[in-house]
């Protein structure tokens, strides 16, 4: 391994293209991820301005704003802007940055693919927004269930089909780099398991999308084929079955909540220790707890599915096995609060949206836990308690590892510490609107009020109106985060090599910012 | 100044509102044995994660107060504890068990529809539920009875919203208490999900497919529920009424349909021989199209092309009348265009195809009579 590496030393070293040709053609693993994380904020703020639509339209009783056709659209391109657009390419960004100079790599192995697989990306969000003027944008929800996205589509099936499929191709491309860049690429001495846990739940999270991703790719083929060319793989007056799109569908799509959620296991795993001060505990239950929970995530699928009418015995199957997860994801959190018991903590930035993610993400798999009783999956099925679920963990679970991340190493990234008063306002302003944005969501759910719905009965008004003022503020809050990289990029104090004093890794052996080429040479390992 | 106004206004929206309605935070406990057995499980599994999250938390913040760096606290060296370890996998796996044995039974008992006293059949489409008594004769659709002047308020502020704005029906499901009543769910187009939070009933209901669940409620009154899976644009608007009766009075109220049915049939028979006037067909034929066409080729007849197409300057209401019959009495296969062969009297029938015919400057002059359904379909 260090014999290849050492050779790979180029004459080019240190060359870097201006202007725009520097972004076009590069195969750097800093501006590729540094393209990634801007594209994914970009795309978060889209996605973003369409729930501020939602929350504007469910203000109050009554449709007031958008027609219900519209809202179905907002919705749709809501949930698959922010799964595909914004979480998804943020967590590429940071294993694009981090995990070579965590491993002591001199860049991703694979680069010309790492170029390739970030600039298909704004093509195929470019053909699924264009949809909203070339007669509408998806209206089937993000999880398309078919028929209504074949038969009874709006016309916006084959954009949507197509959008998909280059996700799926630039995230399946993604994954093959990282997963061939951990195992070719570590410096010596740095066996599996002395990697930092911020690479192992990459490296795992990368075999799950390449597990499913090719799946999501074959259903929305079918999709494609049932709705433009006459088959009738879910059509049931051709043979077909619709009940089996949900299989699929699902089978795609669990794994892939946990494709945004194992790598917010691994930030906080690193960032937690550091302002602790104290090691992780349970290092290598970490690493067999999140293979585990990978594990499980494909053969709980249909717990999605309680209501389809499955059989007793499937029913009991996927109860069961769902349940299980809660082990290895209950052996996570125990070993972050056993990280912070007798610590020394301080409480930074990073910190504060490390300790946020534990609890909030928590709340969110209590209610993942009373999801996963079958019987009472009835009552809480497709209402706004599952809103509030995925809310949780996809917003104050995956969202706030985020953040926690770009706090933690935007010093490395700029050479700046980044303005901690500003900092603070957005962790605050967040933290209090995120809970005002999703916490009712739950009462919503219980008191009867269904998932995707332009307008509600009048019990509803009450908690409906707080969420929403919840809402807006949330999004404000968002551009304070915008103002602090835009500041910290510009200038501010000068950051050290290390300026956390208890962080750890090979990432803090260089300076900050960190220079375009790094690890040209590997570092030793003990 | 003016934002100080704003808050007042906002203060105002939300002190006016919550006179409205109540507001619940909680599953209800419903009106039926499993119902009840559900409601029992969600509080079990709530008190759990209330426990385990104060256990938890409560550590965390023990730590966050008390080993602090600014109080000087200096950083244990610990980091692993094979003992602990072992203990916080194997307790959470007894907790699972006294969570999953209660709930398989109670799914066992949901899934049990053996020795129901009466069946009906549930059909969803877009946007309304058709229900069907088995063995009864007895069938009819359901449908959204709020107003369209109170929640379009897209122009302007509308009507005000009535007490069970969005949750009341035209025909609402009538059912016995304390009989065992079994559910045939299916659908006629997408994927609909039938929905009584009072019952802990839910249940997809599948175009092709029939899915069967049951009730046996335990008190007379008036059940709401709504449309659980996205189904399109109207998915919010099509709630489920359910009136559940005594014995002695729900089978007086089958009798009574009976009779209504049989008024039904003659008062359709007698209409074949009338002959309608212009005029009094664009009237019933206006008020029955915002009924049943307009919430997707809407009321100007503009329609949402391309899955809801014009109806103004359409080629179907400019053409041949028997093919419009035969489009608005059977429908059109693959589209979202239903059958309304079922849904609407020959009368009713023969006045909205009259209207679309000459409605929104489709000046056709074509009148359209009963007479000329029942030949062009045979109905």
């Amino acid at each position: 391994m260090t014999t290849s590496t050492t050779d790979m030393a180029h004459d080019d070293h240190g060359y870097m293209a201006t202007g725009i040709k520097r972004w076009l053609f590069t195969t750097n693993h800093k501006d590729i991820g540094t393209m990634y994380l801007w594209f994914a904020f970009i795309m978060f703020l889209t996605g973003g301005s369409m729930a501020m639509v939602i929350r504007a339209e469910l203000f109050q009783p009554g449709l007031q704003i958008v027609n219900p056709d519209f809202f179905n659209q907002l919705t749709t391109v809501h949930g698959l802007i922010m799964v595909f657009g914004a979480i998804m390419p943020a967590f590429t960004g940071l294993a694009n940055w981090m995990i070579p100079m965590m491993i002591g790599a001199p860049d991703m192995a694979l680069p010309r693919l790492n170029n390739w697989s970030f600039w298909i990306l704004p093509f195929a969000f470019t053909i699924l927004l264009s949809s909203f003027f070339l007669g509408g944008a998806p209206n089937f929800g993000w999880t398309f269930y078919a028929p209504l996205s074949t038969t009874y589509s709006n016309g916006s099936t084959a954009f949507f089909v197509f959008a998909v499929h280059i996700m799926g191709i630039s995230s399946i491309m993604g994954a093959i780099n990282v997963i061939v860049t951990i195992m070719n690429l570590r410096a010596p001495g740095m066996t599996y398991m002395k990697m930092p846990l911020f690479v192992w739940t990459f490296f795992i999270t990368a075999y799950l999308l390449i597990a499913v991703m090719p799946v999501l790719a074959g259903v929305v083929t079918m999709l494609l084929t049932d709705t433009y060319f006459g088959t009738s793989f879910f059509d049931a007056s051709g043979g077909g079955d619709p009940v089996m799109f949900q299989h699929i569908f699902w089978f795609f799509g669990h794994p892939e909540v946990y494709i945004m959620i194992l790598p917010a296991f691994g930030i906080v795993s690193t960032t937690i220790p550091t302002f602790s001060r104290k090691k992780l505990f349970g290092y290598s239950s970490m690493v067999y707890a999140t293979s585990s929970i990978a594990f499980l995530s494909f053969i709980v699928w249909a717990h999605h599915m309680f209501t389809t009418g499955m059989p007793l015995i499937g029913e009991l199957f996927f109860m069961y096995c769902t349940l299980l997860i809660a082990v290895p994801t209950g052996v996570k959190v125990f070993n972050w609060m056993a990280t912070m018991w007798r610590g020394s903590i301080s409480f930074e930035v990073p910190m504060m949206f490390s300790i946020a993610f534990v609890i909030l993400f928590t709340i969110g798999g209590f209610s993942g836990l009373m999801l996963a009783m079958a019987p009472v999956d009835f009552q809480y099925h497709d209402t706004y308690f599952v809103v509030a679920h995925f809310h949780y963990v996809l917003v104050t679970g995956s969202l706030f590892s985020i953040y926690a991340a770009a706090y933690y190493w935007l010093p490395k990234w700029t050479g700046h510490m980044f303005n901690e008063t500003l900092a603070k306002a957005h962790f605050w302003c967040s933290l209090i609107s995120v809970n005002l944005l999703f916490f009712p969501m739950h009462f919503l759910g219980l008191a009867g009020m269904p998932r995707r719905i332009p307008d509600y009965a009048l019990q509803f008004a009450d908690f409906n109106m707080w969420v929403s003022i919840g809402g807006f503020a949330f999004g404000l809050s968002q551009l304070i985060f915008l103002a602090v990289v835009i500041k910290c990029i510009r200038g501010g104090e000068k950051a050290p090599a290390k300026p956390w004093d208890g962080a750890e890794g090979l990432e803090w052996t260089v300076p900050s910012p960190a220079p375009y080429h790094t690890f040209s040479t590997p570092p030793k390992i003990d | 100044m003016r934002s100080r106004n704003l808050s007042w206004l906002l203060l105002g929206v939300l002190f006016s509102s919550s006179t409205w309605a109540e507001s619940s935070i909680n599953l209800t406990e419903g009106v039926t044995g499993v119902s009840h057995d559900v409601y029992d499980l969600h509080m079990l599994v709530l008190y759990i994660c209330t426990v385990i999250g104060l256990v938890v938390f409560g550590a965390m913040f023990w730590s966050m107060f008390f080993h602090r760096k600014s109080k000087g606290h200096v950083a244990a060296t610990f980091h692993e504890s094979t003992k602990v370890e072992i203990l916080w996998t194997v307790i959470p796996i007894f907790i699972l068990l006294a969570m999953a044995i209660p709930a398989t039974n109670t799914l066992i008992a949901i899934e049990n529809n053996d020795n129901s006293e009466l069946t009906i059949q549930i059909t969803g489409s877009q946007w309304k539920w058709h229900y069907s008594y088995f063995d009864q004769d007895l069938d009819y659709f359901s449908v959204l009875s709020t107003p369209r002047a109170q929640w379009d308020n897209l122009s302007g502020p509308g009507e005000e919203k009535g007490e069970n704005y969005l949750l009341e029906v035209d025909k609402p499901l009538v059912i016995p208490i304390n009989r065992k009543v079994r559910f045939l769910i299916t659908s006629d187009d997408v994927i609909h999900s039938w929905w009584v939070p009072a019952f802990a009933v839910k249940q997809d209901a599948v175009p092709g497919f029939i899915n069967e669940a049951w009730t046996n409620v335990d008190e007379p009154g008036v059940y709401r529920g709504q449309c659980a899976e996205l189904c399109g644009k109207d998915h919010g608007y099509m709630p489920i009424v359910v009136t559940a009766l005594p014995e002695n009075e729900f089978d007086a109220w089958l009798k009574e349909q009976k009779v209504a049915a049989i008024a039904a049939a003659e008062a359709e028979k007698a209409s074949l021989a009338e002959r309608m006037t212009m005029e009094e067909l664009m009237t019933l034929g206006e008020s029955t199209y915002v009924a049943s066409c307009a919430a997707c080729h809407q009321a100007n007849g503009a329609g949402f092309p391309p899955s809801f197409p014009a109806l103004k300057g359409s080629p179907i209401a400019l053409g041949d009348v028997s093919k419009h019959i035969d489009i608005v009495v059977n429908g059109k296969s693959g589209t979202g265009m239903q059958a309304f062969g079922k849904q609407l009297t020959l009368k009713q029938l023969a006045a909205v195809i009259t209207y679309e015919r000459n409605a929104w400057g489709n000046n056709t002059g074509d009148v359209v009579q009963t007479a000329d359904v029942k030949a062009a379909t045979g109905k």
